[in-house]
């Protein structure tokens, strides 16, 4: 560890000399002086700085941390691959799954990662329409994250089908049957959905991708040289290539943003458009979409608070950050709580006895720890997110990020298998077990799910150079000039100076 | 033109590249490249600098045209697939709804459209750029590396009318260069 510190202090010092193009800006390390907020990236780097801090863990031998993640991820993935080989080698019997129960851990699993996937296309998507410069940071990483997520929920529905070999006939391919999907199905729907959402995300990591894999060829010799001058399609870094590319990241934004509320809106339309009590609702798009943000932002917090630690990167990936994300999961999480409380509600007035009955069931029946498991995980331990202190504490941003994480698989898992497990007829009903074939299969998704995120800190850019130096003070054309404001005897200072804990009339 | 092939200059010669060392630097000798009547010149930056388009001159992309047909053929293709399978090539009863039962049949029409534009987007954005093009005269410059760094560059191509080997050179100093070179083709 301490060798690391060193080699970052020596990259620290050169970066220093060699990048003396900007030093005249470098002392701005002060708070922004129009708003007076902190600067998103601290220690004033150069713009050599940030490549270097960025692109020399790809230069490097793999460090035995990384070995050690990714061998582990490894053979989670092998687990995977083992069940889904016994899966299609015995059928579907291999997992707990009975009448009335038809979908448990497969669909539960598939929702949870396209879940996990939304956050990413909200930092890189939404943000970046709303001007949050603070996305540059992590936007590379969660971005990635939304295409290894979208990947692992893939598998699922692929894999439950029964018959995985005509899997094709879920895509209106002509065939020797002359059959055709059932366009009105919401499964159909989901087809497309869930596909063009990760056909888009890939396509929008790799036009980010671009400009910084450039800058990997131009820094490296050899074979490396190539791959990455392939990669990086002969970028040359180019205004007038520039121009039309911030065009289409803004389209690219602007058609990510409705996109990506769509693909949850459509998934909870699996359940919503159904007539079963507990699915049957039209709360639900809102109500997914909004758990989607809560999961996927608990999944970029429990990844960038090991992978900026283990990179180095304490200063590109701040305190900040984890600050605004852990106030969108403050805000997410009051907003799911918000739709479970809304769901008795509408349970007691719509005034169906199925209905009533299977919320009743749901608190306190014999899922009531699955359910109880998800309120306390994911609406009442984000609430300590108010507390300055737990959000500016890494220890307790780990920690409630896991729980998030868990809760949330357990609101899928109490949506489907609470709502199955109660048939119309007494007779049916079943209490849905997993077997270890269910558990083989969750863990090894998450094994590809790490296995994906471990290749891709290893070998891509991990932070996006380029956006992260649009950031910084020294890259605007016209640097802003720290006014001098003045304050009359007894006017109240304005709150920019308040912030700063300014006396009235200190000037700033 | 075309791909993997830079339209460059005839000749031996490529141009003049210009170092300079800062985005601002950069901005106005852009402004005094424009103003001196130059049309076939680059410059070259490690991001985005905002506001240099406008320093270049440069006309608004019209990238979201391209972009604004492919998504409403990918409309067009959602609308058309689904109401041609439901009407004639495998018409279904379901809930004795109509055969073009079109308000089922918006989700998937979004979906393609968004996909459509998506496609238009980045291909059209690579097409513009002639990208990729993995030759060019600049990678020939070892200075030039940095322009993916931080280095700040600007590039005036030999068959810009305007261009002479020792008045652009003379221009692109007196507008701040730090470094100016003569690439060869």
């Amino acid at each position: 560890m301490s060798g690391t510190q060193n080699e970052s202090g020596a990259i620290g010092a050169k970066a220093g000399q060699t990048a003396g193009s900007s030093a005249g800006l470098a002392d701005l390390d002060i708070d922004d002086p129009v708003d007076h907020r902190a600067p998103l990236i601290l220690g004033a780097p150069t713009f050599h700085a940030i490549t270097e801090a960025v692109a020399r863990h790809l230069e490097r031998k793999p460090t035995r941390g990384w070995w050690i993640c990714f061998l582990a991820s490894l053979s989670m993935l092998g687990l995977l691959g083992v069940s889904i080989a016994w899966l299609f080698w015995e059928g579907i019997g291999v997992w707990g799954l009975n009448n009335p129960v038809g979908w448990a851990f497969d669909i539960t699993n598939f929702v949870f990662w396209v879940g996990i996937g939304h956050a990413g296309t909200l930092i890189s998507a939404i943000l970046f329409l709303f001007r949050q410069k603070w996305r540059t940071s992590i936007n590379r990483s969660a971005e990635a994250m939304t295409i290894f997520a979208v990947m692992c929920a893939l598998i699922f529905p692929g894999i439950h089908i029964g018959r995985p070999w005509v899997a094709y006939w879920m895509f209106p391919i002509p065939n020797q049957m002359g059959m055709w999907p059932q366009f009105r199905s919401p499964l159909m729907w989901d087809v497309f959905a869930v596909s063009i959402y990760g056909s888009v995300s890939a396509l929008f990591w790799f036009v980010g991708l671009v400009p910084d894999l450039a800058t990997i060829r131009d820094r490296s010799t050899g074979i490396r040289r190539k791959i990455f001058g392939a990669l990086a399609l002969g970028w040359r870094g180019s205004m007038r290539h520039w121009h039309h590319y911030e065009k289409a990241y803004l389209i690219l934004a602007g058609l990510a943003a409705p996109l990506v509320l769509s693909v949850h809106s459509i998934v909870s339309m699996d359940f919503a458009t159904s007539q079963l009590p507990g699915w049957h609702t039209t709360i639900f798009p809102p109500y997914f979409v909004a758990g989607a943000i809560f999961s996927g932002f608990a999944m970029v917090t429990t990844l960038m608070v090991i992978t900026r630690k283990v990179f180095g990167m304490e200063h590109i990936v701040t305190m900040k950050h984890f600050d605004y994300m852990a106030k969108i999961m403050l805000l997410t999480g009051m907003m799911v709580g918000y739709a479970y409380s809304l769901e008795f509600f509408i349970a007691w007035f719509s005034g169906s006895a199925y209905e009533l009955f299977t919320f009743k069931n749901r608190a306190f029946g014999p899922y009531a720890w699955a359910y109880w498991t998800m309120v306390s995980c994911n609406v009442l331990s984000p609430q300590l997110f108010w507390f300055k202190k737990v959000r500016g504490s890494l220890v307790w941003l780990f920690v409630l990020s896991i729980f998030i994480n868990i809760g949330m698989w357990f609101e899928r898992f109490v949506i489907i298998v609470t709502s199955l497990h109660r048939d119309f007829l007494p007779s049916s009903w079943f209490y849905f077990k997993p077997t270890l074939f269910d558990l083989t299969t969750m863990i090894g998704s998450f094994g590809l799910f790490f296995t994906m995120f471990c290749l891709f800190v290893r070998f891509l850019p991990i932070v996006a150079t380029a956006e992260v130096k649009t950031v910084l003070p020294q890259a605007a054309a016209h640097p802003p000039v720290a006014p001098v404001i003045e304050f009359a005897e007894n006017d109240s200072p304005t709150p920019g100076g308040r912030r700063l804990g300014l006396a009235p009339g200190e000037a700033v | 033109m075309g791909l993997l092939r830079p339209s460059l200059p005839p000749g031996d010669q490529f141009g003049a590249l210009a170092e300079f060392s800062s985005p601002a630097e950069l901005y106005h000798a852009c402004e005094g490249v424009r103003d001196a009547g130059y049309t076939k010149w680059d410059a070259h930056a490690p991001f985005p600098v905002h506001g240099l388009d406008r320093a270049m001159g440069l006309k608004a992309s019209r990238l979201p045209w391209v972009s604004l047909v492919l998504a409403m053929g990918g409309a067009l293709t959602g609308v058309g697939l689904q109401g041609w399978v439901s009407t004639m090539a495998y018409p279904l009863v379901i809930s004795g709804k109509p055969f073009f039962s079109w308000p089922a049949f918006v989700p998937v029409t979004f979906e393609l459209a968004v996909l459509g534009g998506a496609l238009g987007a980045v291909f059209g954005m690579f097409a513009m750029n002639q990208l990729p093009t993995l030759y060019h005269p600049l990678f020939n410059s070892q200075a030039f590396e940095r322009a993916t760094d931080d280095g700040f560059f600007l590039s005036i191509e030999s068959w810009d009318p305007k261009f002479d080997p020792n008045r652009t050179v003379e221009l692109l100093r007196q507008l701040g260069a730090t470094q100016v070179d003569l690439v060869a083709s």
